[in-house]
């Protein structure tokens, strides 16, 4: 059996690329992971006072992931992503405004109300939606690379999925042909422990990397938490995925804080209060960008408050507005059925 | 009645559906064939022969057995600027693509509030009588009818075979054509140049002042053999087929009803919850005041579909069914 290539051995292109892309900027991505922290603690808020309809599924503590991987991608490449998708729908760029808009069901929200928090998508900026159906965009994030591969641009898709979605066939299928046509399609795995109330260690089975690798899909396992680590990886990944290389698989290790959805707050019969503690105190993605960030000499406190007033200035004015916003007009509940 | 041009040609039905294809993977380098056995083998009914001979292998795609895999790839390119053409080969695969057709495919245009568009055609067969029991017999197009966001066609004839494909293409909207395994050596003729037959509008195949056949598919074939035993007893059967269930041209068929003051819809899907059930209620709905008997439908028994040709051939609508059920309702009895 030919052994997969790791993220540890990337391509002499994509070790030449890596040299030559610019270094990201860090306090940007440290803003994004603030303004995901800041917008799931509004959403829990909204919920908790009766202002939001139904449920949503938090991405606190997952920040460094879903913005360690936008943070290589362009505008026009495309990600696909999960219930739990605030964060990835902030990290690729998305406003907090419509966003808030759309988690209320008003007119102005991405969706015009019709998607929820389960849905939005955001088309300007490749996001191809969010997804209820766990696994649900395995098919269409493979099928935007092969679109990509088929109009000859350099475009990437990112399909973001929990450690949950291991289980749903149709992953197995997609990176089968992804690896056969050399798909430009990065498979970011999610690994928060938990799929819904049960955990990983009950429902998968052996190695879950070398799943990907019996493809021979280079596969990578990443501290989720050092939004550092997720870019590089995610870096020789897009490089090889533009380069023609096809497609790679990440395994960021992450955490959860909240339940499942903003209302499963009773979790001790499937795991410890300790446990949660732990990640929170010393794993926490913030904590740790705000330390190296200081601890380098990259910015200072100050700067830091700065980010965290500006931020929460954005996020209670997004609040507002989407308090204040129109629900949507009767008549467009049988409009854009049919395109 | 659609009357075939001065250039028309008799062509099988397959051949008119390989037609469609070659002439839209002409027009629109954005359309591409996605399925098993579509390349060199041309599929099972050698419905493709030919075309990956023309448009090379990455534009006819062979792949895996992976029907839900390549169906939600298909809807990924469909949203990112393609106009994948999926090929599943049985229609009683459609329950292993479910959950990318009626969960993806069907609901994104809408759940993202109009700005995602879905332009994916999927091809698939129904129909039983080929002796290939209950999982490649099945006539599952209720399954699709019933999600909104679907569009789905039904051709009776090469020509409608030729011209829905080609409308399906070019809709901005998921739709999936059914074709019957049995008529892909039907015969008929097929106007030349190109032209598009639009998804909605029903066709009247026979004209007739007594009573309405609405007949989708394969059945329509079957009712014009009925109307032709019927016709020297007196009874003008109207045979009507809508060619696609949705959308459904209730319109004409209301007003056919109404002039003929009777109704039966033929479809061999089950006769259960099904398609013939639904068109039944849309014309009983709309023409009641006009009618003169109620509206009947003849659908496939529902019972799995049997092996054994002595079984299987009870299963389906036929022709002197037809015949009985509209001396009936015709008070011919």
């Amino acid at each position: 059996m030919t052994p997969a290539r790791g993220a540890a051995d990337p391509s002499p292109l994509a070790r030449k690329r890596a040299r030559k892309r610019p270094g990201p900027d860090w306090l940007r991505a440290y803003e994004r992971m603030l303004k995901i922290r800041l917008f799931e603690d509004r959403v829990n808020d909204l919920y908790q006072r009766g202002r939001m309809p139904g449920l949503a599924h938090l991405s606190s503590g997952e920040e460094a992931v879903a913005v360690g991987v936008c943070l290589g991608l362009r505008d026009d490449d495309y990600i696909t992503s999960t219930h739990r998708g605030h964060g990835h729908c902030l990290a690729k760029g998305a406003a907090v405004d419509r966003m808030f808009a759309e988690l209320l069901g008003k007119a102005a929200g991405y969706c015009g109300g019709k998607g929820g928090s389960m849905h939005i998508a955001d088309q300007e900026r490749g996001n191809l939606g969010a997804n209820a159906i766990v696994g649900g965009s395995m098919g269409i994030a493979t099928g935007a690379a092969l679109s990509s591969k088929q109009r000859g641009t350099d475009q990437v898709a990112v399909c973001f999925f929990g450690d949950g979605a291991l289980g749903q066939g149709l992953l197995y299928e997609v990176m089968n042909m992804a690896a056969l046509w050399r798909l430009p399609v990065l498979y970011v795995c999610e690994n928060n422990l938990y799929g819904e109330y049960t955990p990983g260690t009950e429902t998968i089975a052996g190695e879950a990397l070398a799943r990907p690798r019996a493809f021979g899909i280079p596969a990578a396992e990443v501290d989720g938490q050092d939004v550092r680590a997720v870019h590089a990886a995610t870096g020789e990944a897009i490089d090889r995925a533009r380069a023609g290389g096809g497609p790679s698989f990440l395994w960021c290790n992450t955490y959860r804080y909240s339940g499942h959805h903003v209302g499963d707050v009773d979790r001790a019969y499937y795991r410890e209060r300790d446990e949660e503690r732990l990640w929170r105190e010393e794993r926490d993605p913030l904590a740790l960008a705000r330390a190296w960030l200081i601890g380098d000499g990259l910015t200072t406190p100050a700067t830091l408050d700065q980010v965290h007033a500006a931020v929460t200035v954005e996020v209670d004015a997004g609040v507002a507005f989407a308090l204040e916003a129109d629900y949507p007009d009767p008549s467009k509940v049988d409009a854009d059925v049919y395109a | 009645m659609s009357t075939p041009d001065a250039g028309a040609r008799e062509l099988t039905m397959a051949q008119a559906i390989r037609e469609a294809l070659a002439e839209e993977m002409r027009r629109d380098p954005a359309v591409f064939i996605l399925g098993e056995d579509v390349a060199e083998a041309g599929t099972p009914f050698k419905v493709l022969s030919g075309l990956v001979e023309e448009f090379g292998t990455d534009r006819v795609i062979d792949t895996p057995i992976s029907e839900a895999g390549f169906t939600g790839i298909g809807v990924g390119a469909a949203m990112t600027g393609r106009r994948p053409v999926v090929d599943i080969m049985f229609g009683d695969f459609l329950g292993l693509v479910m959950d990318q057709l009626a969960n993806q495919a069907a609901k994104a245009h809408y759940m993202s509030g109009g700005k995602l568009r879905v332009p994916l055609t999927v091809r698939t067969t129904l129909g039983a009588t080929r002796r290939s029991a209950a999982q490649h017999s099945q006539s599952l197009h209720a399954w699709v009818s019933h999600i909104p966001g679907l569009k789905v066609a039904l051709p009776s004839t090469p020509a409608d075979a030729k011209g829905l494909l080609k409308a399906a293409i070019r809709d901005d909207s998921p739709v999936v054509i059914f074709e019957d395994k049995m008529n892909y050596q039907q015969r008929g003729l097929v106007p030349a140049g190109d032209y598009t037959v639009p998804l909605g509008v029903a066709d009247v195949k026979r004209p007739g002042r007594d009573i309405t056949v609405i007949a989708t598919s394969s059945m329509v074939e079957l009712a014009l053999a009925a109307a032709a035993q019927l016709g020297p007893e007196g009874i003008e059967c109207e045979v009507i087929d809508p060619r696609t269930t949705v959308p459904l041209d209730a319109a004409t068929l209301v007003a056919s009803a109404q002039r003929t003051t009777r109704a039966i819809v033929v479809d061999e899907g089950h006769r259960r919850y099904g398609v013939g059930a639904e068109i039944a209620a849309t014309v009983a709905e709309g023409a009641f005041f006009h009618l003169d008997a109620p509206v009947r439908r003849l659908g496939a028994l529902d019972v799995p579909v049997p092996f054994s040709p002595a079984l299987e051939d009870l299963t389906v609508p036929t022709v002197d069914q037809l015949v009985v059920a509209v001396r009936e309702l015709c008070d011919r009895a």
